[in-house]
This record gives C-alpha cells, structure tokens and sequence, in this order.
C-alpha cells in the first residue's frame, strides 16, 4: 500500500469527518481506495455513528457515480453522510439554479381565469383580479392590487413570501399550505406580505418591515446560497 | 372601409342586445350607415328589440350556407336610414358558422357600412369566437354586480388576445343610483378601477328601455329618457367626441338648484 499512491484522504475536522477524494484520478480508483480503507476501518457495531462529508474538489459526479459512492460509505460501515461537496456543477444544473433564483419581472393585469406561473421569485407589475392566479417556485411581489390567488413557494418553499402593495386576496398559498380570506366583507391592508408562521403553523399577514427580521436572506440567490 | 365593433359581456342578462340596437340606431341616426349583425344563433333577440322580426326571411346561416347573398338578408331599418340588421337564425345553433365564415361577412359588410356592430351571444364557447373574429374594436357590457363585473375581467383577458386595434372599452349598464348611495352596488370607480379599461359610458337603470325594447322601438329613438341620453353619449364618444359622462343624481327640483347655486346646504 505504501508504494501507491493515496487518491483519498480522511481527516477529522471539527465538522466531523472529512472524506477528500483526489480529483485527478479516475473514479474507478478512487473507489478502489476508498473500498479498502473501508475494509481496513471494520467498524465494530457497538461503535457511535459518524457523520462525514465527502469532497470531492473540482470533480463532478454522475447520478450513478453518486450512488455508487453512497453504497461503498453505507455498506458495513458506520458512516453517514451529511454532505457531498463538489466545487463543479453542470452547465445546465447552473442554468436551472439561475433560473430558479432569478427575480422575473412581469408587467400585466392577471385577470379572471388567467394564470401566470414561473420558475424563480416573481415581480409583477399590475393587479391580480379576483379569479385570476399567480404561481411561483419562489418569493410573490406585487406592485398593485392582489385581489385573487397567489401561490408562493410553488415547489415547496416554506420559506417563500408574499408581498403587495395592496392586499385583499381570495387565497394565499405557501408551499403547501392555504388561507383563505374571512367570509365576512373586510377591508384590504396596504404594504403587507403574507409568510408561514412556524409557531402557530399558518400563514400569518403582517407589515413588510417584518421581513427583515423574520427573512433575512430574501433574495432566492442569497438563501440557496446559504443553504447549499 | 368600415369598422367592425363586437359588443359582449362574458355573462347573459346584462345588456348586451339592448347596448346593441340602442349604440347602433344612435349611430345611425347621427347619419352613419350602420349595420347591426345578431350573433346569437338559437337564440335571437336583437330583431325582436329593432321590432322586425316579422320581416325576416334569410338570416345568417343561410348566408353562410349559400342560399343567398349577405345585402338579400339585410333588413333595413324603416324609421332611420342607413341602419340594417342581419338577423340570426333561430333554427341551427352556435356550430352552424365558423370564425372564418364570420370574418367573411364582416369584411364583406365593411365596404358598405361605416359601422358594423356584433352582438355576441353570452358565454366564451364557440358563439363568442364567432363574434369576435370580424372585430376591429370590443364593448364590454357589465353591470354593478360582482358576478357580471368577474365575467367582465374574464372577457377582456380574452379579448386581450384578440387582434384588436385598441383595447375594449367598458359601459357600465343597469346603474341603480339609490343602491350606488347606499353602497349596495359596486361603485363605477371600483368597476373601472378593478377593469383598468377606459370607460365609454354608463347607463342608468330605466323602465323605460324596457319598455322600448317590448315595444320594438330602440329607447334611442325616444330622446327625453336619461338612458336614451346615455346611448346617444356613447354613440357621440364612439365617433371620437369628447362627452362627459352623465351625472348619476336623479334630477332635483329647480327649487334645489337654486339653492345649490346660492350655496346654501339641504
């Protein structure tokens, strides 16, 4: 063993530990390596369960690469994976992130029986009407009136919101939860944002200045960021 | 060459056939030639409103289907000139003509008339494409319910994809001036505000365009009444004339309007 070379490293870190897989050799000896110092560990089942993070460097990993790489870690061992870094993603998982955190202006009146759906946070400039809808996978602004259905975090964003300049919506959606407006004649309020509540488990209207202390990254760009 | 206007409201009962005849003899009897074509197939009322139904012989299927020629299914007007109705058939449905029979007929039409005004049937199936597809200009006609203004937002969404020369324009039809003040109808404000189309006229609610209608004379033709007023105001502003709109208060007395005049409060 001595006189090969070492394509992966295992370092302890105060995170726990750390796998480094060399990102100049093929994959297929990398794996090797890393099968046999797995083999040479022969964790002992009484011992504690360790959590690692795999870096990978600027190599990028294939689907089938990765579940490769999850089944030697999983297998007779006491590992868990907490993460798998790579400085390299794919041109179009980038495309796809970008578009997914992109503000995407749109100007129109989204008028009874129109929806308007989009990938990324949406800015819209005009009115909803009662009847009409309004679906993002991200964060809701309207500049105007929201009279009819907004849906924010489309994909399953919790921590979407839902922000506009004048609010008297019929529903508002976030992720996967849904209130509806009271069935009593109410008045709308001017400059507010609807998000979930994590203590009372609901959305919750109040005032925009909330956001900053409630959600403080509110770009998309900067929480997907902050979160991997 | 003419101009193609399709008067529709999304939903039934508001106005639309009634907005028709009365816009149209308006128009006419400002001296334009105008041509009223009724959209409504199984269905028809315009002609009953213009009082000719008795007159019909060819309507518009037969048009479409070839058995005679679009000016032999022309009924013209008796008491003004230059206004002619092409009737709907009352026997076939919606299905018996097609967007391009229509457009058809229009086009043709247009070379005779300066005004062609369609009268589409409620809904958004076939019946209202049929109407729309001739159309150079759009009328939406709601009234001050939450129902009829919803179908409003839905057909000017509609009618945004339309190719259109300009955006529709709104009347606001069946104004009842004491529930308005009571705050029991929407406001006009509201309409248009919620609509953010540009108003071209509003209408008050009259027994009297009832009345007209059973009677097969078009209230337009009457002109001492507030909603004959109206009709004619829109016709004046579809022509490009700058009126303001009518006042919604009743009138008062000329004791009140004294008193308005010397500023003293009742």
């Amino acid at each position: 063993m001595s006189n090969k070379k070492q394509f992966v490293t295992i370092k302890g870190t105060k995170e726990g530990l750390s796998i480094f897989i060399d990102e100049a050799c093929s994959f297929e000896e990398a794996m090797a390596d890393l099968q046999e110092k797995i083999n040479a560990i022969r964790p002992k089942e009484y011992e504690p369960i360790v959590s690692v993070h795999v870096k990978l460097g600027n190599r990028y990993l294939l689907e089938s690469q990765e579940k490769e790489l999850r089944e030697i870690l999983n297998h007779k061992s006491r590992f868990y994976i907490e993460s798998i870094d790579s400085n390299v993603i794919l041109k179009e998982d980038a495309l796809k992130w970008k578009e997914n955190s992109e503000i995407k202006a749109v100007r129109k009146i989204v008028r009874s029986g129109q929806v308007l759906e989009i990938t990324g946070d949406l800015l819209l400039i005009g009115d909803v009407n009662p009847g009409g809808k309004v679906v993002s996978t991200g964060n809701v602004y309207i500049l105007g009136n929201l009279y009819g259905i907004a849906h924010a975090g489309a994909a399953g964003d919790r921590k979407a919101i839902i922000a506009a300049s004048y609010m008297k919506p019929t529903q508002l959606r976030i992720a996967d939860y849904i209130s509806r407006a009271p069935d009593y004649e109410s008045d709308g309020v001017y400059m507010e944002c609807g998000l979930i509540d994590e203590e009372q488990d609901k959305i919750v209207i109040d005032r925009i200045q909330v956001l900053s202390r409630n959600r403080r990254e509110i770009s998309g760009f900067e929480r997907r960021i902050l979160n991997g | 060459m003419g101009e193609a206007i399709v008067i529709t409201s999304g939903k039934g009962g508001v106005g639309k056939t009634t907005t028709t005849a009365n816009v149209g003899t308006a128009l006419a009897m400002f001296g334009k030639s105008v041509c009223l074509i009724d959209t409504d197939i199984g269905l028809r009322n315009l002609d009953v409103i213009m009082g000719v139904e008795n007159r019909i012989i060819y309507d518009i299927v037969d048009v479409v289907e070839g058995r005679c020629k679009v000016r032999s299914a022309l009924i013209k007007d008796k008491r003004i000139e230059h206004l002619a109705l092409l009737p709907a058939a009352q026997t076939s449905d919606k299905t018996a003509i097609t967007p391009e029979s229509m457009k058809e007929i229009v086009d043709d039409l247009k070379q005779d008339y300066e005004f062609i005004l369609i009268d589409c049937p409620a809904g958004i199936e076939q019946g209202y494409q049929n109407a729309v597809a001739g159309a150079d200009r759009a009328i939406v006609v709601t009234t001050p319910e939450k129902s009829s203004v919803r179908d409003a937002d839905r057909i000017i969404g509609l009618l945004e994809k339309e190719d259109l020369t300009e955006p529709p324009k709104l009347i606001i039809n069946r104004i009842r001036n004491h529930m308005v003040k009571n705050g029991d109808m929407i406001d006009v404000d509201d309409i248009v505000q919620l609509l953010s189309i540009d108003l071209i006229g509003i209408v008050m609610d009259d027994d009297e365009v009832i009345k007209a209608s059973n009677n097969g004379e078009p209230i337009a033709l009457n002109s001492s009444s507030k909603a004959s007023i109206a009709y004619r105001n829109i016709a004046r502003r579809i022509l490009g004339e700058n009126v303001p709109l009518q006042s919604l208060d009743t009138e008062k007395g000329m004791f009140y309007k004294m008193k308005k005049f010397f500023g003293i409060r009742s």
